[in-house]
């Protein structure tokens, strides 16, 4: 049935991706590395959803559903970012410091 | 041979994982990130979830990241000179984080759908062990009477219509949200 090797899996991916998170200072590399977390959390609901039935397929295709708009909104902010400051990188993005 | 299959692409997707946050190049990243999601895929085919992969491929690895790929090209900053990732004081405070939580999820390693049955049915919660559990192939029972994705389609329709109508107003919202936020103001 592979239950706990999945889940460790995704487990693992998860912290990946929120290493890149706290690694990274360009914007787009870090909506990336949500994207992987959010494919981890997808991992766990696949693996249960054999056990459980259809419903973590249906949250799967919800959360990707939530996935695309997130990029789409996400992408165009970072793009409107750049118009501002010619640059993607989180440390030159400080509007908001005191 | 189901195993080794799945060991093979877990492999492949933690290490693409590794090397997307590690390049340097957004567009290198971004290809790697590319095969975690097709590894991910193949490891969903082998969870018995193929409509589920297959939409992984098609939505995640082609859709998604092509929209990322065109938002590197229009920013023009595929190729950097000066890495982005912090010093030492950032790599310290990610494998900490990483590492605490690894270290927090590890007994999911050892789970086996009879320990999680047996949990769910001696747990006081509002879960219905009967419902829930249908010898632990209930997924594959539905998909042998409905078909893999009339398994996924009845309850989409029925069960869940609420939430499927919910999702068109996030995506008409998100398309909105979007052209108004890339628009150029004249």
């Amino acid at each position: 049935m592979l239950l706990g090797p999945a889940l460790g899996l995704s487990a693992v991916l998860f912290s990946l991706g929120v290493a890149g998170v706290v690694l990274r200072r360009n914007a787009i590399v870090l909506f990336m590395c949500v994207e992987l977390m959010l494919n981890a959390v997808n991992l766990a609901f696949v693996a249960l959803a054999q056990v459980y039935g259809v419903g973590g397929y249906l949250i799967v295709f919800f959360v990707m559903t939530v996935a695309a708009a997130e990029a789409a909104v996400g992408l165009a902010i970072i793009l409107a970012v750049f118009r501002h400051h010619q640059s993607i990188d989180l440390q030159n993005i400080n509007l908001l410091h005191g | 041979m189901t195993e080794v299959v799945f060991y093979f692409f877990a492999a492949v997707a933690v290490l693409s994982a590794a090397m997307c946050i590690l390049q340097r190049s957004p567009v290198g990243a971004l290809i790697w990130l590319v095969q975690v999601m097709l590894a991910l895929g193949a490891i969903f085919i082998l969870l018995q979830a193929q409509f589920i992969g297959i939409i992984q491929i098609l939505v995640y690895a082609g859709a998604i990241m092509v929209l990322f790929l065109f938002i590197l090209m229009l920013l023009n900053v595929g190729r950097v000179r000066a890495t982005d990732i912090r010093g030492p004081a950032g790599v310290a405070a990610a494998v900490v984080v990483a590492g605490l939580i690894v270290a927090e999820l590890r007994g999911l390693w050892a789970y086996t759908t009879v320990r999680l049955e047996h949990e769910v049915r001696t747990s006081a919660g509002a879960l219905q062990a009967a419902y829930a559990f249908a010898g632990g192939q209930a997924a594959q029972q539905e998909a042998q009477t409905r078909g893999v994705v009339g398994g996924i389609a009845a309850p989409l329709f029925q069960l869940y219509l609420v939430p499927f109508e919910i999702t068109s107003i996030l995506l008409l919202a998100a398309i909105v949200g979007a052209v108004v936020l890339a628009k150029r103001r004249a």
